[in-house]
């Protein structure tokens, strides 16, 4: 029973690997409470819901780049090629036009491919199939042609990996119709939104997190249970708060619960949204926190303009303006194609300090 | 079956080394084995034949990862080119006689006359929606003019539930396997009765039903969609295959190079038919590779190819039914070059005039026609007449006007069909535009003509 192909992941799996990632930036956050015993990182929490998902529908197989006899370049499918063989989990050629097309066909004729992307940079070199062949055509085929795929991988920043494997592509993938677009942050968000990606009958881009991978979250036994998945296009409230609304996603929500923390100790309650999903945006369940809070403070790793924080500036300017007691900010990546040096690169990233700032800032507590 | 097959391949690649060798005396590395290999399988040594005698060393074979490979002590370089073209396979000559001694499918006197209906009916189609877009009918358009034969007799040599994934020259594959004739023109004028729910540019059909994938104008994603599709078949069980049709143009695309690669490694039960039809807009051949044509490029990836007079409807029809029973009987892909020529414009945005001589154009029109060509040969076999002719003409081309007339002057699609289908349910913020849409409208009547659709 999946409880239990749950519990022995999560406790063979600390490993090595997960030390060497948190010794980086990121600390998990454990603000708010949980009655579960179990604990569980991301990567765990992804391959197990690939093998329940794998196990549960078998029209359901993973293709990518070193996804099989390798076990995945982060690991994510892990044991999937033992469990269920080559015909479903396919090593491919190195080619992500190539297999983001091959994919799509295989959703055409009415599989359910999971298609790996190295880094969500490589994407690029498929975007064409992503947003041609996928994204639209339910529509153009007027609904003859529904394309039940998912396309994962890393996205945004990792650690002095250079401009070319540090994009994030949250704004880009989120602004086309006919995808929806996820982007977990804990354990939880991973395994359920990653089910529900695969059981829908649309596409779905799902934007993981490198630096995550290696991160443990609590993890409650309904997570753990092989029905468990979350809904599509809700946000979920990490924090409550009263004073000002900060919306993240990805690895920034671990960012806005640790800003959080500071401002609770100079006297600001902070709400911390974790978007969930990108595409659809839960509008309603933001302009319900700002017209509570009435501040607002978008947080994201990607470039500035054009990005998610931009279309949630327009969502509550356009909805709950009266309610705005002051202009919103918005934390993003600089401008700038991302920088290798190590100073350079956490100065191109947002830091805890800088949400911890523009909040001040939005409160009016402070000039700068 | 499959070892006569293997006796008959085997021998036509025997000849392949000459015809490669070329003046240099490149010779052809590795011969191939053709049971299917694993990952784990190598290459089979090459025997040492005549033609490699002078240069290779006698049992002496190196190790690498892939297989073993003869060495030679002579720098050779393969040539890029042979001075004999690979072989192009005809059985019609223009006068609509069979070539004696030819091997090809027997078709009957049915399937025949049905084929040539079906050629007339594409190219009146094609020749009364040309000119409705030219009067402003429609906005645009693209004919398969000198590409009747590929259309038809490819399809008739498939199976229906074959998979077929069209670039956009093969509306003759759907007419073959029923789309109407009214449907089309229906997709084309965009309205109520499109199945395409008025969603995409003319000509850019497709249909579940018929087992055609609706067309998507980016180049030569069908390819790698297909070897995609196969694949899936062959997991399946199915006893089909895909069949994915490209121009000349198309192979350059990466999605070529992908596609054909995939379904080699995969080893997925995939038809790749290219028309090569000389031209990729105003791009002669000679612009958009070097190779020898399409077929040659099936080596690079492992794949048996065949080069095929794509005005010789026999022709076509036997290619394709034999390359559809290896592929699936075989589990592999197959690539077939149709050669041909647009006689066409590239669409109605399109006028080759300007870049190629009108009297070439001519003569493939005319001394070239695969539609005059065939009908030579029915009417030869007796199963044809002049009276036959000028009735199916007539018939054909009444039924041709009376379905644009049809199609015009129906109804566009209701407005909700602007929000359906984005995703498989309907969320809430579309059903929201279209109520605020229908709100707007209702305020406005003078801004939009309701009148004109549903």
């Amino acid at each position: 029973m999946s409880g239990s192909i749950g519990r022995t992941m999560a406790s063979g799996k600390i490993s090595t690997l997960n030390k060497f990632l948190m010794g980086s930036r990121v600390f998990a956050s454990r603000t708010y409470s949980s009655t579960a015993k179990e604990m569980m990182t991301v990567r765990d929490a992804l391959n197990s819901a690939l093998h329940e998902e794998m196990s549960a529908d078998p029209k359901v197989f993973v293709m990518g780049e070193e996804v099989g006899e390798y076990q995945g370049a982060y690991k994510i499918t892990k044991g999937l090629l033992d469990k269920y063989g080559p015909d479903r989990v396919i090593d491919t050629p190195i080619t992500e036009a190539g297999f983001a097309g091959i994919g799509v066909g295989a959703a055409y004729y009415g599989l359910k491919p999971v298609v790996e992307f190295m880094t969500f940079n490589f994407s690029m070199q498929a975007i064409d199939h992503i947003i041609n062949s996928a994204a639209k055509s339910n529509y153009m085929s007027a609904g003859q042609i529904n394309v039940p795929i998912v396309f994962r991988g890393p996205n945004g920043a990792a650690a002095g990996v250079g401009a070319q494997h540090s994009q994030c592509y949250a704004a880009w993938y989120g602004a086309c119709p006919g995808l929806k677009v996820l982007a977990p942050y804990s354990s939880e968000d991973a395994r359920g939104l990653l089910k529900a990606a695969i059981r829908d009958p649309d596409p779905v881009v799902f934007l993981e997190n490198e630096l995550l991978y290696g991160e443990s979250f609590p993890i409650s036994a309904e997570a753990l249970d092989s029905s468990f998945s979350l809904p599509i296009g809700k946000a979920k409230i990490e924090r409550e708060g009263k004073d000002v609304t900060i919306t993240a996603f990805s690895k920034m929500v671990g960012y806005a619960l640790q800003a959080a923390e500071i401002l609770a100790k100079e006297g600001i309650s902070a709400e911390v949204i974790n978007l969930r999903s990108v595409r659809p945006l839960d509008r309603p369940a933001i302009n319900a926190s700002v017209r509570k809070t009435s501040r607002l403070v978008t947080v994201e790793e990607g470039f500035p303009q054009h990005g998610v924080g931009a279309e949630i500036c327009a969502s509550v300017v356009e909805e709950s303006f009266e309610y705005l007691d002051a202009p919103v900010e918005r934390i993003t990546g600089a401008d700038v194609p991302m920088p290798y040096a190590a100073n350079l690169e956490r100065l191109a990233v947002p830091q805890v300090e800088d949400v911890v700032r523009a909040a001040k800032r939005v409160c009016y507590r402070s000039s700068n | 079956m499959a070892s006569w097959l293997l006796r008959s391949t085997t021998s036509t690649l025997r000849k392949l080394p000459v015809a490669f060798s070329g003046k240099s005396t490149g010779v052809l590395v590795g011969r191939r084995n053709f049971g299917s290999m694993d990952a784990g399988q190598k290459l089979d040594p090459c025997s040492c034949e005549d033609d490699y005698r002078d240069t290779v060393y006698q049992n002496q074979d190196l190790d690498f990862p892939g297989g073993k490979i003869p060495l030679t002590s002579q720098m050779k370089f393969i040539s890029e080119a042979s001075d004999k073209r690979l072989p192009c396979y005809r059985v019609l000559n223009d006068d609509g006689s069979l070539i004696s001694n030819s091997i090809h499918e027997q078709i009957g006197q049915e399937v025949a006359v049905n084929m040539y209906s079906a050629m007339v009916t594409l190219k009146t189609m094609d020749t009364f929606l040309y000119e409705a877009q030219r009067q402003g009918r429609i906005s645009f358009y693209m004919t398969s003019f000198g590409e009747e034969a590929i259309n038809i007799a490819s399809a008739a040599a498939l199976s229906p539930h074959d998979i077929v994934l069209p670039q956009y020259r093969e509306a003759g594959v759907l007419l073959w396997r029923g789309f109407t004739v009214q449907e089309c023109t229906n997709q084309c004028f965009g309205n109520k009765d499109d199945k395409g729910k008025g969603r995409q540019m003319p000509v850019h059909y497709g249909s579940k039903k018929h087992n055609v994938i609706t067309i998507s104008s980016p180049l030569a994603t069908q390819i790698s969609q297909a070897a995609g599709v196969a694949y899936s078949l062959k997991m399946d069980k199915r006893g089909t295959c895909a069949v994915a049709y490209t121009g000349d143009g198309g192979t350059s695309e990466g999605d070529f190079h992908a596609g054909l690669n995939f379904a080699a490694v995969m080893e997925a039960p995939v038809i790749f038919i290219c028309r090569n039809n000389g031209w990729a807009i105003s791009t002669p051949v000679h612009e958009q590779f070097r190779s020898d044509g399409v077929v040659a490029k099936g080596l690079g990836y492992g794949i048996r190819s065949i080069r095929v007079d794509g005005n010789d409807v026999i022709a076509v029809y036997s290619a394709i039914c034999a390359a559809r029973n290896i592929a699936i009987s075989e589990e592999r892909p197959i690539l077939v070059e149709a050669m041909t020529y647009r006689v066409g414009h590239h669409s109605t945005s399109d006028d080759s005039t300007k870049y190629r001589p009108t009297n070439e154009i001519e003569y493939w029109k005319t001394a070239r026609s695969p539609v005059a060509r065939f009908r030579k040969y029915i009417q030869r076999n007796g199963w044809w007449s002049d009276d036959k002719e000028s009735e199916l003409c007539s018939y054909v081309k009444k039924q041709v006007l009376q379905a644009i007339k049809t199609a015009e002057e129906m109804e566009k699609p209701s407005l909700t069909e602007l929000f359906t289908d984005v995703y498989e349910q309907m969320p809430p913020n579309l059903q929201e535009q279209e109520m605020s849409t229908r709100d707007t409208i209702k305020k406005h009547p003078k801004d939009y003509p309701i009148d004109a659709h549903v």
